[in-house]
């Protein structure tokens, strides 16, 4: 992980650089260090601007070339720290998620079905928030700000926590907790996209994804380790929990730039003083804009829920939509694998901590994967994984190896299929509805998934266990390749942006 | 080198701050826990083999202090007595011809639960593992089955909601399958729809035992006969859940929903007379959320969480035959009682 490394190393200065992709303006006040117009455009400012002087005339252009494509395809400095702030906030959620249920029995006193009526409102919260979060991030320009209000609701909680003490306060902190990661998630999203190039924007979703999946993974082993210590030490579970948002935050509200994608991209498309509307003036460097921006008039492409219209977007909706139908909870996965005895019904309690390690380990590579040979086809690919998961769970046998087999496609199907969605999303959505279309894409999914479950469950009562996980199967079978058919066309700019395998690697080493 | 701008200045001044004021917090809680144990009245402790010699109540220990959770006695004609201490940890346990059961959570970097079976020398037989929080637990009367109950919890990952798993082992640790696999009768036609959970076994006999049956569909909680042989649940009643049958055999203590409040169940327990089919509630043990056990036919027992002290309970009692009779505080810091005559 030597970028991941090296860029938590530059994070520092992370407030000055500005990231990649044409779409990030020089702050107003930073006049002085942009000479030309067209650096905004280019994909890596900062070697332009030292270009003379860093690149003599005795190296050979193809090196040159190579070294700018390496440079472009690394992860920016603020996917990497969107990341930390996406650990450290997993560890907390994480770390409370995994003691609730025996915080509510043990410590409260509640009974398990009431803990299952709490879990549903967590999975029902969030979805719906998500357009909201994304509307308002387009709406506002200031998508920073909207993620720092969706982690900041999700810190109260942990303090509300500490004094709850009933079912009914108990819920009410979960659901707002959901509402806060729903706020979050889609401006969170649009700002990686925001900070990445075409060539490096799987990458930077996979950069992302396995540093929230590590957060993921810490959070109930810290959680664990705190009862092993203090076999009643809930509170301070709740306590780190609250700590760890908080850095969080301030990682988020400090380190983060506040990227304007509208206004970025009306400046990349008003190149001269003249076409922003503002005087001629020999000598005056070009970066200033009208006070107005990103107002109305500014504005190329004002926000507008049009874009779910779009043929391509409409497509990739669809078909996300109908493949998350066929996508049941990792639940009944596991209880199918835990049904048959052996292996799985031993290590039941931990088997998520499996499919999370895979995800954790595959995220980066299957978002590499995406963007060299296409992000529709990792996606729709991904997919197949989930199928053979089911495969293995419904013929499997009780052998170690099924459960395992099972378990690791599972996690690849994470990492083929989440990051890479909104990777997919934000490079086809025009940058004014960006967030919108993240978080639109991201609700049909997630809504589409829990009609799923719950669909599933209907189909588990009445056929049983392994007939239904088959059903599914089949039905995954066919739906499978007409995905591929149905965004087939999406990929079609990628090869040409895809940086050669070898120069990619570079950049990791 | 360029010097540090003020927003690293402040980051590095909140995680300071944090650090500090958490690790502060869970050094002073781990002392607090490290004092609560060594502080705590080292409850009055009396030799295990004398206790075991004759008639007592086992119990899961959960006043504070280095016993904490450990399965501990007392004598049957004095429960507020000494109690004598074994090396046993369970969240859960029975005890009946000879043999304990103990469910427990193995806590660790991952926390795992496992049910043992302990010999009357407490040295283990065998184990199995559970797929979640252990529930409820029983043995039949001359120690060769036992019935297990366990919620099937993963984590906030599984939607799944309330499940539970209920088995009977044998002595040797095989196992006669799920219940939710054997055949069940609802009103003496056998019930298809598979949504079914079944939880808190309570044996008559190695044949014979009573259960809770659920159907989500059919909205309804069972009361249950099981026989063994054929491995067939029948309904006995509607409403009612974890059944314990008296040492008479003659009635059989159950939990029942008496209102729903904040969205949460309240149960209360009623006693049903076999013979007749006259159910009795006792709306003096509202609140309750135990399998009932047996002090003698005419006393039950039942385990209650204190309200102001997490993690600690009691052990009371109830008089049935004595109408208006309140409920008495048997054992203090107990829980999971186990009648052994």
């Amino acid at each position: 992980m030597t970028t991941t490394e090296e860029a938590v190393g530059s994070a520092t200065g992370v407030a000055d650089l500005a990231p990649a992709g044409g779409i990030v303006v020089p702050r107003p006040d930073s006049c002085e260090q942009a000479s030309s117009c067209d650096e905004t455009a280019d994909g890596d400012p900062a070697a332009a601007t030292s270009g003379v002087r860093r690149l003599g005339p005795t190296r050979p252009i193809e090196e040159v070339r190579a070294e700018r494509a390496a440079r472009a395809s690394r992860v920016s400095s603020v996917v990497i720290t969107l990341g930390i702030v996406s650990l450290l906030t997993d560890i907390s959620s994480e770390s409370v998620a995994a003691v609730l249920p025996l915080y509510l029995t043990t410590a409260l006193g509640l009974t398990t079905i009431a803990y299952g009526f709490v879990d549903g409102l967590m999975q029902g919260a969030s979805a719906l928030v998500r357009i909201a979060g994304g509307w308002a991030a387009d709406r506002g320009d200031h998508p920073k700000w909207v993620a720092f209000v969706g982690y900041g609701l999700s810190t109260l909680t942990r303090v509300g926590l500490l004094f709850a003490g009933g079912l009914v306060a108990v819920t009410a902190l979960v659901a707002t907790d959901r509402v806060g990661k729903g706020l979050r998630t889609s401006p969170r999203d649009a700002m990686i996209a925001a900070s990445s190039t075409p060539r490096n924007l799987g990458r930077s979703f996979g950069v992302h994804r396995m540093l929230d999946t590590v957060g993921a993974a810490v959070g109930p082993l810290l959680a664990f380790v705190v009862l092993w210590a203090i076999p009643d030490g809930y509170h301070t579970v709740f306590v780190i929990s609250f700590g760890c948002a908080v850095v969080g935050l301030a990682v988020l509200g400090l380190l983060v730039p506040d990227l304007r994608p509208r206004r970025a991209s009306w400046v990349a498309d008003h190149q001269t003083r003249p076409a922003r509307a503002l005087p001629k003036c020999k000598g005056c460097t070009c970066d200033a804009v009208p006070g107005s921006m990103p107002g109305s008039v500014a504005t190329s492409r004002p926000f507008s829920w049009r874009f779910v219209t779009e043929p391509g977007l409409r497509r990739l909706l669809l078909t996300a939509g109908a493949l998350a139908l066929l996508t049941v909870g990792d639940g009944f996965v596991y209880l199918v694998l835990q049904s048959r005895g052996g292996f799985a019904t031993q290590w039941f309690p931990l088997m998520y901590v499996g499919t999370n390690v895979v995800f954790m380990v595959l995220a980066v590579p299957a978002g590499r994967l995406a963007d060299r040979v296409g992000r529709a086809r990792v996606f729709v690919g991904g997919h197949a994984l989930l199928l053979g998961a089911y495969v293995c769970a419904g013929v499997g046998g009780t052998s170690a190896a099924a459960t395992l087999a099972a378990l690791g496609l599972l996690g690849g199907f994470y990492a083929a299929t989440d990051g890479v969605l909104a990777a997919l999303v934000g490079r086809m959505a025009p940058v004014t509805v960006r967030a919108s279309a993240i978080g639109t894409a991201q609700t049909v999914v997630a809504v589409a998934r829990m009609a799923s479950s719950a669909a599933f469950g209907v189909l588990w009562y009445t056929v049983g266990r392994q007939p239904a996980i088959l059903s599914v199967a089949v039905a995954l079978l066919l739906a499978v390749p007409l995905g591929w058919l149905a965004l087939r066309g999406l990929d079609h700019t990628a090869p040409a942006d895809a940086v050669p395998p070898r120069e990619a690697d570079r950049a990791l080493t | 080198m360029r010097r540090p701008s003020g927003r690293v200045v402040a980051l590095v001044a909140v995680v300071a701050v944090v650090v500090l004021g958490v690790g502060a917090f869970v050094v002073g809680s781990w002392q607090a826990q490290r004092r609560a144990v060594n502080e705590a009245p080292t409850p009055l402790s009396t030799d295990l083999a004398a206790v075991l010699a004759g008639p007592h109540i086992l119990f899961r220990n959960t006043l504070p202090g280095e016993q904490y959770g450990l399965v501990a006695a007392v004598a049957l004609d004095d429960p507020a007595g000494p109690r004598a201490f074994t090396d046993v940890a369970c969240d859960r346990l029975y005890a009946a011809g000879g043999t304990t059961a103990c469910l427990r959570t193995v806590r660790g970097v991952a926390t795992r639960y496992e049910a043992e079976l302990l010999d009357e020398n407490w040295a283990g037989i065998t184990t199995w593992p559970l797929p979640g929080v252990p529930s409820r637990v029983r043995v039949s009367p001359d120690g060769s089955l036992i019935g297990s109950t366990a919620f099937v919890t993963g984590h906030s990952y599984a939607q799944i909601g309330f499940s539970t798993e209920t088995k009977i082992h044998r002595l040797d640790g095989t196992d006669l399958g799920d219940l939710e696999s054997w055949t069940f009768l609802v009103d003496g036609v056998p019930f298809t729809s598979s949504d079914r959970n079944f939880w808190g076994i309570s044996f008559v006999d190695d044949k014979l035992f009573y259960a809770t049956a659920q159907s989500l569909s059919a909205n309804t909680t069972w009361i249950v006969t099981g026989d063994v042989p054929s491995r067939t649940l029948t309904t006995l009643r509607a409403g009612g859940e974890c059944p314990s049958v008296s040492p008479d055999h003659s009635r059989v203590a159950y939990k029942k929903v008496v209102r729903v409040e904040d969205a949460q169940k309240v149960w209360a327990y009623a006693v049903l007379e076999l013979a007749t089919g006259t159910e009795t509630l006792f709306p003096v043990t509202e609140g309750c959320d135990d399998q009932i056990e047996w002090l003698d036919n005419d006393t039950i027992l039942y385990g209650m969480p204190r309200q102001d002290e997490p993690g600690t309970t009691d052990i009371w009692a109830l008089d049935i035959a004595t109408p208006g009779a309140r409920p008495r505080l048997l054992i203090e810091g107990a829980w999971s009682p186990a009648v052994v005559r």
